[in-house]
């Protein structure tokens, strides 16, 4: 039982916009009241609900293989030591898997998605997340690339492609579906790329990376997933590719879809020495359409590494780059890319990302729709999150950063322009409540009855990134597990997935098709439920528009 | 001048990591701040003192008595001041310093200035190899300051390196300059195998014969203005270059073909 008295809460899902009043505890909910136990004294602190990340990479074997390629950036990273609570670490752009734990606890965020899962490594990315303590975890499968179901759609084959996806689903333990570059990292593997929407993906003879969006959106909304289609757009990063992103967007009509990382879909120019920021376009766009939400895959200057399925495009990050490059084959389900990047304020590619990220998260009008992200390790370490709060709260100190680009970026991007300041009521929506609706986690991002009691409190002060770095107490399923800046006590989180419904005949159509293209044997291959170590399986309702 | 004076009382069991040994800590520190700065013994956190007798305040002047061949770290990121060790030092000495000298009157062990950017490090003995290295996974090694080994040293000297000087006195091993960017290794006694492997730009000097890679091609024989200048300058480090052309000429080899690479091989042929 815990008792939080004087606090200003934020919690915009329920309406509340920095009122003083208690928020009470019992059994890892909120409740109305309670008598006895502990109280905190948050007077003059700030209350928020846990935060929620709709798009991070945190888990999984291309994380591994980044964290082994880094060891130049390692060497450097935050040494996080043994105590008695906690297991020894580092941070860096890919902390370790308990470091990961630490430093989103160490944030206020409870709750992470980790966006990208093969289904072939989904048992190595739930061992992972079951090590990264203290969040609660979902994951997304990758579905656009898988030959099972890309044979299937080049047949017409739409019913039984549903039911392969929601087998695959649960097979993976998985809360979504993921498309990465649909149809273009399955060209990856001969040497090609589907740039257009409308190209014919290579080693088939009618299905376009159209077809395959078109089909998982309504396959998903079909199923009923409590989140919609978790959309990588083909032709990312390239400049132009705005005119694609608009493409994805109209056929997406009729469907739920969520946009990710919308910062790398929206650049205009015709090439790299003409890129600039079409965030406009793409952001009015994107406010008139509510079956859509997105993320903004916000870019930081400095050292990162570039984790991605997109595979054809980590092969021209590295030939750019000119410096290391990794790529993993998972068989016939999707591609994966490592890259080590560093964005500097001085190119003027890197000044355009950057200023785009934050003009999305500005001009999107409808913060609900909107989470912050940093698509980590891609754009930044989540853990540099605050100094993208500061950056969105104040005008002033924009211009001040605006000043360390090159002159010539002015000219490429609208950021300049931009007057709007976010409120702490719209910081709790785009870190929080919104990224928790996206997800459709009824009981994460608000702090109303019967929510999860996830709960981060903060200093009030005047130095907003210093205050988000450092929350005075986090509470996690009712559980304080930072007190005064320190992990006091770490608890285990929950994996969320869902079980979509199937035939379970379906099997029959799998099992010989798996033993003939697979390296692995198919009843090795589902995650069995016993490996999910706290699962929460949520509902699916279908979804109709 | 105020010096701090370190003495060892015992050498440790395992190699001790001691990087807080550097004028930068030591400077503002006194008598006691420099007794209770913390070393790592393995998994151990200990005390100086532990380790080592101090006299004087801290100071940015500081010098270490007794064989410290298992002390690591000595003046990591250093960027001034001065350090003596009267005998050995361990690995990493100078490891990412960006000013300052360190001299050593005996050996030190492998990766003397590890990603140095600037400063002056002196070993009157051996070294390892690894000199002025870049660290595993890192693009480029030491990219600034100078680097004199009077003894032998090991292999992969001066790996990766992007800018700064390298002399050594007696013959290194395998794969002097491993895919250097640029810089300058003068190698007084020559060097074993594979010299100058992968290099994209920079100099090596041998005064001794090479057996060089076949990706070597020999370009021309000269004696370029600026060894002159060069000579001049290790003259007063104690280091005596040959560059009279009544003495002989440099053979000039250019690779390394095979990455492809802009690197130059000097070699010195006497007249006899």
């Amino acid at each position: 039982m815990l008792r939080i008295t004087g606090g200003q809460v934020y919690d915009p899902a329920n309406n509340v916009n920095g009122v003083v009043r208690d928020l009470c505890i019992e059994n890892g909910r909120v409740v109305a009241d309670v008598s006895g136990g502990r109280t905190i004294d948050a007077s003059g602190m700030i209350i928020f609900p846990g935060g929620v990340d709709v798009h991070t990479h945190v888990a999984g074997a291309a994380l591994n293989f980044a964290r082994g390629m880094i060891p130049e950036q390692q060497r450097m990273a935050r040494a996080i030591t043994r105590s008695k609570v906690q297991r020894a670490g580092i941070g860096g752009s890919t902390p370790t898997t308990f470091a990961t734990g630490y430093l989103y606890a160490g944030l206020g965020y409870t709750t992470v998605n980790e966006a990208a899962v093969p289904i072939l490594s989904a048992r190595h990315t739930h061992e992972e997340l079951h090590d990264t303590p203290i969040l609660d975890k979902s994951c997304c499968a990758l579905m656009a690339n898988n030959e099972l179901l890309l044979d299937l759609f080049e047949a017409g084959e739409f019913e039984k492609a549903r039911e392969v996806t929601a087998w695959l689903i649960y097979a993976a333990k998985a809360y979504g579906v993921k498309a990465v570059n649909p149809g273009g990292v399955t060209g990856w593997k001969w040497g090609k790329d589907c740039k257009g929407l409308n190209d014919v993906v290579p080693g088939y003879k009618k299905v376009t990376p159209s077809t395959i969006i078109s089909a998982l959106a309504k396959i998903v909304d079909d199923l009923g997933l409590p989140h919609p289609l978790h959309l990588h757009c083909n032709n990312l990063g390239a400049p132009g590719n705005f005119t694609t992103t608009l493409e994805t967007m109209k056929l997406l009509e009729g469907n739920r879809a969520h946009m990710a990382h919308l910062q790398y879909h929206s650049y205009g120019g015709d090439d790299w020495y003409t890129m600039k920021s079409e965030s406009a376009t793409i952001a009015e766009y994107f406010n008139a359409h509510p079956n859509l939400t997105t993320d903004a895959g916000a870019v930081l200057f400095g050292d990162t590494v570039t984790i991605t399925a997109d595979g054809p495009w980590q092969h021209l990050l590295y030939k750019l780059t000119g410096k290391k490059w990794g790529n993993i084959d998972v068989e016939n389900e999707t591609g994966c890319g490592v890259v080590p990047y560093v964005y500097k304020e001085k190119n003027l590619v890197n000044a355009v990302q950057w200023a785009v990220g934050l003009e999305l998260l500005l001009l999107i009008n409808d913060p609900w729709r909107v989470s912050l992200t940093t698509d980590h390790p891609n754009g930044a370490a989540f853990w540099r999150y605050p100094e993208i709060i500061q950056l969105l709260m104040s005008s002033e100190f924009r211009k001040e950063e605006l000043k360390k680009l090159a002159p010539k970026a002015m000219k490429r991007i609208i950021l300049p322009e931009l007057t709007r300041e976010y409120t702490l009521s719209e910081i709790a929506i785009i870190t929080s409540a919104g990224p928790a609706r996206a997800l459709g986690l009824k009981q994460k991002g608000h702090l109303g009855i019967g929510a999860d009691a996830d709960v981060a409190i903060f200093n009030a002060g005047k130095d907003v990134a210093r205050m988000f770095s450092y929350p005075r107490y986090v509470i996690k399923s009712g559980e304080v597990v930072i007190e005064e800046g320190e992990i006091r006590k770490t608890v285990d989180g929950k994996g969320f997935l869902v079980k979509p419904h199937f035939d379970p005949k379906i099997e029959d159509y799998i099992r010989p098709l798996f033993q003939q293209v697979y390296t692995m044997s198919f009843d090795n291959y589902p995650v069995e439920m016993s490996r999910i170590v706290h699962p929460d399986v949520r509902p699916c309702t279908p979804h109709k528009q | 001048m105020t010096k701090t004076i370190l003495t060892l009382k015992k050498a440790p069991h395992v190699p001790l990591e001691a990087e807080v040994i550097s004028p930068d800590v030591f400077a503002t520190l006194s008598h006691d701040g420099v007794r209770s700065l913390t070393v790592f013994l393995g998994k151990r956190q200990l005390r100086l003192d532990e380790f080592f007798d101090v006299e004087g305040p801290g100071s940015e002047s500081i010098e270490i008595h007794g064989d410290a061949a298992r002390v690591k770290w000595i003046g990591k990121t250093m960027t001034r001041g001065q350090i003596t060790v009267h005998g050995n030092a361990g690995t990493h000495l100078g490891a990412y310093m960006k000013g300052g000298t360190i001299e050593v009157t005996g050996n030190a062990a492998d990766w003397v200035g590890g990603e140095m950017k600037g400063g002056f490090i002196r070993v009157a003995g051996d070294a390892g190899g690894l000199i002025g290295a870049a660290y595993r996974g890192s693009v480029t090694g030491m990219s600034g300051g100078t680097i004199l080994i009077g003894g032998i040293a090991g292999t992969e000297i001066g790996m990766r390196m992007k800018r700064g000087t390298i002399v050594i006195g007696g013959a290194v091993r395998d794969f002097a300059g491993l895919q250097m960017k640029g810089g300058t290794i003068v190698l007084m006694s020559g060097a074993e195998l594979r010299t100058g492997a992968w290099m994209a730009r920079g100099t090596i000097i041998s005064l001794k014969p090479l057996k060089l890679m076949p990706t070597f091609g020999q370009a021309c024989t000269y004696v370029p203005t600026f060894l002159q200048m060069y000579a001049k300058h290790l003259n007063t480090l104690g280091f005596s270059m040959p560059c009279d052309v009544k003495d002989g000429y440099y053979q000039r080899y250019t690779g390394d073909s095979s990455v492809p690479g802009k690197g130059e091989v000097l070699i010195w042929q006497p007249i006899r």
